[in-house]
């Protein structure tokens, strides 16, 4: 008892203030992004990507051509930065999230917007009804490098209270996920991140939860599992689709057994990339989606 | 080499035909499918073998027939033995081995579902991989496989074996599970709390992922076996690259062997620590899974420093590791694990003096010896259960020949067993970082990649966090990979189940499943 006592004295507290966005571990390997000036469009990324994350607009005029990332894909593998020729891919943190048709739309890089397939820029369907951003916060979340202001957590409480009365509740549903993205999202309870401090639980039930967390490409045989969780949750409820699989299939797209992202099944609210996203994306994402 | 071949020709001579030798200490046999059993069940009772896996290939375009390979290892000597039988499309039935080795249960009910062929004697025919609602005729690992534009749902129903009694019922649980954990069916009959029987039904987060990583690049290919399980994505991806290097001739730099072990260990401390605090956390020591969960995220941050990945992926390519270790970063390393370490051994210290903790992992879960032996169970579950047997001494990939450590041997079976075998692994592995980063040599950190040799094959083994792990890889006539077989530890694993749980109270079964730690989708695949 005493022994419990002093150890924790003496690791004292270590949760980190607010979700510190915009300055995760200075030497993660982080997300691609291409400099425009540097770009000569030779397409040597695009051809070592193995998510198809860099797509070509045009593959006959070298000079004018325009190269495409899509965060929504990319698995931040690194494979694309040695491949450049002109030193022009540097990885950058903040793998914010994003609605798709944000990631689709607005993504920070330069030389074009990001696409990918046909279902990547349909918005989904509760993107058109209430839009209400957070006060004080910038309109679709927070950039990567901003710190979230001083009474966020007072304000996320607020919003969460509004819309779902007291506390948010959240499923987390596997559909086929390698376990990393599964990995992260039970560090979120872990006493550096303490998601439950801003009044997010993880509940047992589908029938107690306010949100589904999904993550993983939906496998063939979880697509029923994954509908009758989605059709279990009471309304209003949100959706957030949690890594890159959960987003486009990544890795695993194109398989027999995978029938791709989880929009694929149910319409999904915020959009989480990463491979696996960091926990503080993850917290970023959930937030995101109150937002709406 | 040579005695291992003498013996298998001295005591099988009449029963097999051609006899070779393959790079990367491998012996392989031709035995004609009658002779099958008999062949395995000598290799097994008379030359002291371990069976392994065992697999099949499609090689119908150049042997008009397919291959099913039975992989042994004869410890003592670390040469592999693969007996390999063909198998004809026009008569599809092989042998089942089953009944004479029970672990080859699953491995067999997978061939049936991926390759269409029938394990003839097999005690339990039913589907495994695919769910009743996958058409029956259709074979993804069949290189004639096309996936139809719409894939019909059958709507037959899976049956489970019943226990039937006064007071027995039944309880479904999953696949979506209670916690943040993966899906997958667990069905118990239990009377009163204690279970009688519990059938676990998975494979709902299979994925294709050997078809997938046929004709992928190998760099491709690592990225892929980083996904086969992500906690254990290193484990995946350095048995992946042993197989490319030996499959384009790589000899890795000895530096890089160094490095490799080093962020082995740094897996299986964050791995083994998460386990650790699981437990805690299942039996209600909060204190316990509060404090480890912490130290767990300090060595992800850790890992994420040394590597750029928290999930240390992206570190290994085929011919070395992708970072070297700087000066500062190996005094960085080093000062950092010794205070997690230290910071560790204060927390687990207070463990053994919580009754409530001790109370309820004592004696809970046992796994007996002969049913870890039968069913060949591996890793730290295997250890608790009193089997001797660590491919990082055993076989000495990497740099582990060059280093010294402990394996740690429980005989109990139970989850305290298990508990302790993690706990004293996390200590060597702590040692092997300190000693890997001194004897480290200079040099060169990665070689060139060659490309990949035709028509060879080669086999990779790691004994991951959760135990031994295998990657097997074909190439076809022009340097192309056309099978990849995955075994992993979990898959071998999982049956054990089964019986841990036997005449224990069903509020125990997530704590027992939880020291066992098992991947459902490095299982599932």
């Amino acid at each position: 008892m005493f022994r419990i006592l002093r150890k924790n004295i003496r690791v004292g507290r270590v949760t980190i203030p607010v979700p510190e966005t915009g300055k995760p571990e200075e030497k993660s390997l982080g997300i691609p992004e291409i400099e425009a000036g540097k770009c000569t469009g030779c397409g040597k990324c695009a051809e070592i990507c193995p998510v198809t994350a860099l797509p070509l607009s045009d593959k006959s005029a070298e000079d004018r051509r325009e190269l495409l990332l899509c965060r929504g894909a990319c698995v931040a593998c690194g494979l694309c930065g040695p491949a450049c020729p002109h030193d022009a891919i540097v990885f950058k943190n903040g793998d914010a999230a994003k609605l798709k048709k944000e990631l689709a739309d607005s993504f920070s890089f330069k030389l074009s917007e990001a696409m990918r397939d046909p279902s990547f820029v349909i918005p989904s369907k509760r993107t058109a009804s209430k839009n209400e951003p957070l006060s004080g916060g910038s309109p679709g979340g927070v950039g990567p490098g901003e710190v979230l202001p001083d009474d966020f957590e007072r304000k996320l409480a607020e919003k969460i209270r509004k819309i779902f009365a007291r506390s948010l509740h959240i499923r987390e549903v596997d559909t086929g996920s390698c376990n990393a993205c599964e990995s992260e999202i039970a560090g979120l309870s872990n006493p550096v991140y303490d998601a439950e401090r801003f009044g997010i639980h993880f509940v047992a039930s589908p029938r107690h939860a306010d949100m589904l967390l999904v993550t993983g490409p939906v496998s063939r045989q979880m697509e029923l599992a994954l509908l009758k969780t989605y059709q279990a949750v009471p309304s209003p409820k949100l959706v957030v689709a949690c890594g890159s699989c959960a987003i486009s299939g990544g890795v695993f797209g194109g398989s027999y057994a995978v029938l791709g992202g989880v929009d694929r099944v149910i319409p999904v609210d915020v959009y989480v990339p990463g491979c696996p996203p960091s926990p503080e994306a993850i917290l970023k994402g959930i937030f995101l989606a109150l937002d709406k | 080499m040579k005695q291992v071949l003498d013996e298998v020709r001295g005591q099988l001579g009449g029963l097999i035909g051609k006899i070779w030798e393959e790079p990367g200490n491998r012996l392989c046999v031709l035995a004609d499918k009658k002779s099958v059993v008999p062949v395995v069940r000598s290799l097994i009772e008379k030359l002291g073998m371990r069976f392994v896996f065992l697999f099949a290939t499609d090689e119908r375009k150049i042997l008009g027939a397919f291959l099913i390979h039975y992989v042994f290892l004869r410890q003592a000597e670390g040469v592999f033995v693969t007996v390999k039988t063909e198998v004809r499309e026009n008569d599809p039935v092989f042998p089942s081995v089953t009944p004479y080795v029970p672990q080859a249960n699953w491995q067999e009910r997978e061939i049936q579902d991926l390759f269409g062929l029938v394990a003839g004697g097999h005690p339990d025919p039913r589907r495994l991989v695919f769910h009743e609602d996958w058409p029956g005729s259709l074979h993804p690992l069949r290189k004639d496989f096309a996936l139809p534009e719409n894939l019909p749902r059958t709507g037959r129903e899976y049956v489970f074996d019943r226990v039937e009694g006064d007071g027995v019922f039944e309880i479904p649980v999953g696949p979506v599970h209670a916690g943040i954990i993966e899906p997958g069916h667990f069905r118990f009959s239990s009377a009163g709390e204690s279970i009688l029987k519990l059938e676990i039904r998975h494979f709902y987060k299979h994925k294709g992922i050997e078809k997938l990583g046929e004709g992928k690049s190998p760099e491709d290919l690592i990225l892929l076996a980083e996904r086969v399980s992500g906690d254990n994505s290193l484990s995946h991806a350095t048995a992946c690259a042993q197989a490319l290097e030996s499959l384009s001739g790589l000899e890795i730099p000895p530096r890089a062997r160094f490095i490799r072990v080093v962020l082995l260990e740094l897996e299986r401390l964050y791995n083994h620590v998460s386990d650790i605090s699981g437990i805690a956390l299942d039996v209600g020591f909060g204190f316990g899974a509060g404090q480890l969960t912490r130290i767990k995220e300090y060595l992800m941050r850790l890992n994420e420093r040394v590597t750029g990945s928290r999930f240390l992926r992206s570190a290994v390519v085929p011919g070395g590791v992708r970072k070297d270790l700087s000066v500062s970063g190996k005094i960085f390393l080093a000062d950092e694990t010794k205070k997690i370490k230290k910071d560790f051994d204060e927390v687990i210290q207070i463990f053994w003096n919580v009754n409530s903790l001790v109370d309820r992992i004592r004696s809970t879960g046992v796994i007996k010896r002969e049913v870890a032996e039968a069913l060949a169970g591996v890793g730290p579950v295997a250890r608790a259960s009193g089997i001797d047997r660590d491919l990082r001494r055993d076989l000495s990939y990497a740099a582990y020949g060059n280093l010294l450590f402990m394996v740690p041997v429980f005989t109990e079976g139970d989850v305290e067993s298990r508990m302790r075998v993690r706990i004293q692994e996390v200590h060597e592995s702590f040692k092997l970082i300190h000693e890997a980063l001194e004897l480290m040599p200079e040099g060169a950190f990665r070689t060139d990649q060659k490309p990949l040799m035709p028509g060879r094959n080669a086999l990779g083994c790691v004994e991951s966090p959760r135990g031994e792990c295998f990657h097997w890889i074909m190439t076809d006539g022009e340097g192309k990979i056309t099978r990849w077989k995955i075994h992993s530890p979990s898959f071998v694993n999982w049956p054990l189940i089964e019986h841990a749980v036997l005449e224990n109270i069903v509020p125990d079964f997530p704590l027992i499943n939880k020291s066992m730690n098992l991947s459902y989708s490095g299982n599932d695949r």
